[in-house]
């Protein structure tokens, strides 16, 4: 019984191990700002911008934007791994739909995102709306082509043995294309979701009144310094923690392939 | 054409393999073939020789464009469970376990659950994987891999028994010992068994009649009857079952030779 729990510290002590130049890079900031080497209006000190976050965290106007931000990334991302991953496999599977659908996506695949932002706004307003469908749409094409890549490349004798094993078409689609484009479609959405981070803040920044993004803005109009850095700090974790927790998911789900 | 006694008809059967890019090349040239109720019919030939493309034409995995295919008198029409898989490479379901692999055409049978579990375990047994039933094929050998791809076919008891060199992809004792279990299955509880291979004694070993093909384009070259006592301790040394083998591989060997050269060219 002990087994696993003499293991799992030795794992935690290495994790933390592996933070150790974070820790060393927030201590440089901080001496930054205390031997002078930087101008604190310009970097101000790590421990005012942590004093003013845990300010800030205890008020529900931070929380408010925290739950916008939130919102909006997740529903635009949820769309735009279900739709778009539906395309890809669509793709893959019916010909007709490659010949339809592959000259767009090559067309609009290098096209930056953000180049959307007054597009949306312009159609949709500054409200959730224009960042969902912002945050769908710059995030759709990595799902669509890592969710076309994987159900092409699934093997063709592994398709057969579905079919001669009784499986109708629709089936074999469900239990072998789909199955077989997980790890790239996997790895395409995990692209989508630091995508989603992007077009999240920028758009937030640009045209909004709700969101961390908007908040970083105002406070920085403010000269409200140490804040803004407490919020991109916080932007950042959030970042970090949403991209880690779905390695996690992504390697139970692919825990087939050892 | 009418064989009295036939399960498989295959009548002036013609195939063009047409690569996506490149021209198209004959694989399978006017093959007449018929195979009885649980006959183990050996196809055999050099590699390139089409005898592959004929089995996934048997199979229905590949349409037929040229001749006919029939499986009691009727042309097939796709791929279906009455015609049972085993690829070289296994072909198994990465992401599924090997219970869930060996269930996964139990699952469309109609039977009530607990009967296709327990179905599913009996043919898990039978290869010997007891034990294993937990696992996911990336963490198992070659050889039980290829066993729960068997276990898989067989559990859902298909009439015919198609077999892409099954045991090619497998080292040499793990070969033999597979070939001799088959021959076991087989003998318990036989099946009409089309068994594509280019190993000469394999062929001889297991089948009641070799067809062996010659280099592209493949056509039936000749059909050898194969009657030895396979109770005999010292098979492999025997004089009929050495005959046997010396016999076909004269037939090979020109054929084999030409593939050679064709490739070479």
């Amino acid at each position: 019984m002990s087994e696993p729990r003499a293991r799992a510290l030795p794992a935690l002590a290495s994790a933390l191990w592996r933070y150790v130049p974070v820790v060393l890079l927030l201590a440089l900031w901080q001496a930054a700002s205390d031997f002078g080497w930087v101008s604190t209006a310009v970097l101000p000190p790590l421990l005012s911008v942590l004093s003013s976050g845990y300010d800030l965290i205890t008020t529900a106007e931070f929380w408010e934007h925290t739950a916008a931000s939130l919102y909006r990334g997740s529903v635009g991302l949820l769309l735009s791994i279900v739709i778009g991953g539906a395309l890809g496999i669509g793709m893959a599977w019916w010909r007709p739909v490659n010949y339809l659908l592959s000259p767009i996506v090559e067309l609009f695949y290098p096209l930056p995102k953000s180049a959307l932002i007054p597009v949306t706004a312009l159609w949709l307003g500054f409200g959730d709306t224009s960042k969902i469908l912002l945050i769908f749409l710059g995030c759709m094409l990595p799902v669509t082509i890592g969710a076309f890549n994987g159900a092409r490349g699934s093997e063709q004798t592994l398709v057969w043995s579905a079919r001669s094993l009784g499986a109708s078409r629709l089936q074999t689609l469900r239990d072998v294309v789909v199955p077989s484009a997980m790890p790239e479609l996997l790895n395409g959405i995990r692209t989508a979701l630091a995508l989603s981070f992007i077009l999240l803040v920028s758009s937030e920044l640009i045209v909004a009144r709700k969101g961390l993004g908007s908040m970083i803005g105002f406070l920085g109009d403010g000269g409200n310094y140490d804040a803004m850095f407490a919020v991109v700090l916080a932007v950042a974790m959030l970042g970090f923690f949403a991209d880690r927790i779905y390695q996690v998911m992504m390697q139970r789900a692919l825990r087939w392939r050892e | 054409m009418a064989v009295n006694g036939a399960q498989i008809v295959i009548d002036r059967l013609s195939h063009v393999y047409r690569p996506p890019h490149g021209r198209p090349v004959l694989a399978v040239d006017d093959v007449s073939l018929a195979v009885s109720h649980r006959e183990f019919i050996a196809l055999l030939g050099p590699s390139g020789c089409g005898k592959s493309t004929l089995l996934y034409l048997i199979g229905g995995f590949l349409p037929t464009e040229t001749g006919t295919i029939t499986v009691d008198s009727r042309p097939i029409a796709g791929p279906g469970p009455d015609r049972g898989i085993v690829f070289q490479h296994f072909a198994l379901f990465p992401w599924k376990t090997v219970r869930a692999n060996v269930m996964y055409g139990l699952k469309r049978s109609g039977l009530p659950r607990a009967e296709q579990e327990k179905r599913a375990q009996a043919f898990i047994d039978l290869v010997g994987l007891c034990g294993f039933e937990d696992s996911f094929p990336s963490q198992l050998s070659g050889g039980m891999k290829q066993r729960t791809a068997i276990a898989r076919t067989l559990a859902i008891d298909p009439d015919i028994l198609l077999m892409d060199e099954p045991f090619g992809a497998l080292d040499a004792q793990t070969r033999s010992l597979m070939q001799s279990e088959l021959l076991s299955i087989w003998q318990r509880s036989p099946k009409t068994v089309i068994f594509v291979t280019h190993d000469v004694q394999e062929a001889v070993f297991l089948a009641q009649r070799v067809a062996v093909m010659s280099a592209r384009p493949g056509r039936i070259k000749a059909l050898v009857d194969v009657n030895i006592d396979r109770g005999d301790p010292h098979l492999f040394r025997s004089k009929p079952f050495v005959d046997k083998v010396d016999e076909i591989w004269e037939l090979v060997r020109a054929e084999a030779i030409k593939a050679q050269q064709g490739k070479e060219r």
